[in-house]
């Protein structure tokens, strides 16, 4: 590791005195990106994209559902890796990827339940109904809060990260489930408009509102990351001397 | 061996095991798992016809019928290889429509019909502006006259 070689390689950010000043230049560039296709994602979404043949305005709230969804499943699977490279490694920073990515993760699931309980009334004629995608979505709230909570409730954090990267690793089973849920069982909720596999099955001004909506929750997703890890990595090495000195920098209104 | 590579091997096998374990429970569960039966599950005795169940399919063309009172309505779901009549009372989802997917929740009665408690729509994944799924009925129509 401290070969001069090997300090030039992106490893090196894997030391948080590394990375938490590169995290304080990248955050406002993601988090600006967001903003714009934000804008631009509920534009085309609200303003461009065409009423539906069968749904009418009501299927509108697709432009936050979907993106919400794909975006909760994501995430729990970057932390399951994170907790997967911190549990091999042994290294600091991945845990705190791991953890602060989950607070996120859970807002996006919270939002994917909300706006499809919302949009499931109108349509189906039920806010809620016990299908496996839904009730596999569910799971999936809980599992975050059972990370956050664990995680928190731990005093030491050697052994709060792995508790929590256990629970991350295990919960990682569901996110198939999840997706797959649609095509291995009969269920209420319909199968996917947009995969891998097949061409989309919505018209090309709908998709393109769904998919700059989706590219702006990960920007919103990375800069909101970066900025949790800054503070937990000061949190956790308040007592080094690196952080001292990056505290007494701030506040003379330096820059870290 | 490094430490490094036991961990490692440590957190694949134990996540091996887990989705194994995952994969054998899903499978037997298989039928519980369901939201829904066919008309043919219902057929076949598939479905557990004692209690009440849901069963999905489309509503046949041609078959909602409004009583009398205003509020019972009958009509069938079918998987296109089995039919099963269903009477409902109560409103029924914007989305419900003959051609249409639909789940009902109810028992089976004694003379074959299914006395819906509950009525779902299901609709599918295909979004379109009005004038794309005109133009797509129009191509149904069409192909169908041709094979005429």
């Amino acid at each position: 590791m401290n070969s001069p070689e090997r300090s030039r390689s992106l490893f090196r950010f894997a030391a948080p005195h590394n990375f938490y000043p590169l995290a304080g230049r990248l955050a406002p560039w993601f988090a600006t990106a967001a903003l714009v296709l934000t804008v631009a994602g509920l534009w085309l979404g609200f303003f461009v994209a065409p009423t539906d043949a069968t749904q009418g305005e009501v299927y509108r709230v697709i432009f936050i559902h979907v993106p919400a969804a794909w975006m909760s499943m994501f995430v729990y699977l970057v932390m399951a890796f994170w907790s997967a490279v911190g549990l091999v490694m042994n290294t600091r920073l991945s845990f705190i990827m791991s953890q602060a990515l989950a607070p996120t993760g859970a807002m996006f699931c919270f939002v994917a339940l909300w706006t499809g309980a919302l949009w499931g009334k109108p349509t189906w004629g039920a806010y809620w109904v016990w299908d496996a995608r839904l009730t596999s979505q569910l799971l999936l709230l809980f599992l975050y809060f059972g990370f956050i909570a664990l995680t928190r409730a731990i005093e030491d954090p050697r052994r709060a990260d792995r508790a929590g990267a256990i629970i991350a690793l295990v919960g990682a089973v569901n996110v198939p489930i999840i997706y797959f849920s649609v095509q291995w069982w009969n269920t209420l909720h319909q199968g996917a408009s947009v995969s891998l596999n097949k061409a989309p099955s919505m018209a090309t001004t709908m998709l393109l509102g769904m998919l700059v909506m989706a590219i702006a929750a990960w920007m919103y997703t990375i800069a909101v990351v970066l900025w949790r890890a800054r503070s937990m990595i000061l949190e956790r090495e308040r007592h080094t001397e690196w952080v001292g000195a990056v505290l007494e920098r701030e506040a003379q209104g330096g820059r870290a | 061996m490094k430490a490094r590579s036991k961990r490692l091997m440590l957190v694949g096998g134990g996540v091996a095991l887990l989705v194994a374990a995952v994969a054998l429970v899903l499978s037997a569960f298989q039928q519980n798992l369901v939201f829904f039966h066919t008309p043919s599950e219902v057929a076949e005795g598939k479905a557990p016809t004692g209690k009440t169940f849901r069963v999905g399919g489309m509503v046949e063309e041609g078959s909602i019928r409004r009583e009398a009172d205003g509020l019972t309505v009958s009509f069938a779901i079918t998987d296109t290889a089995r039919v099963i009549p269903v009477s409902y009372r109560g409103t029924l989802p914007d989305l419900f429509k003959e051609g249409k997917g639909a789940v009902v929740q109810g028992k089976l009665e004694a003379d074959g019909t299914f006395r819906a408690t509950e009525v779902l729509a299901k609709h599918d994944e295909n979004y379109m502006p009005p004038e794309a799924a005109h133009a797509v009925e129009q191509a149904a129509k069409a192909a169908e006259t041709v094979s005429q």
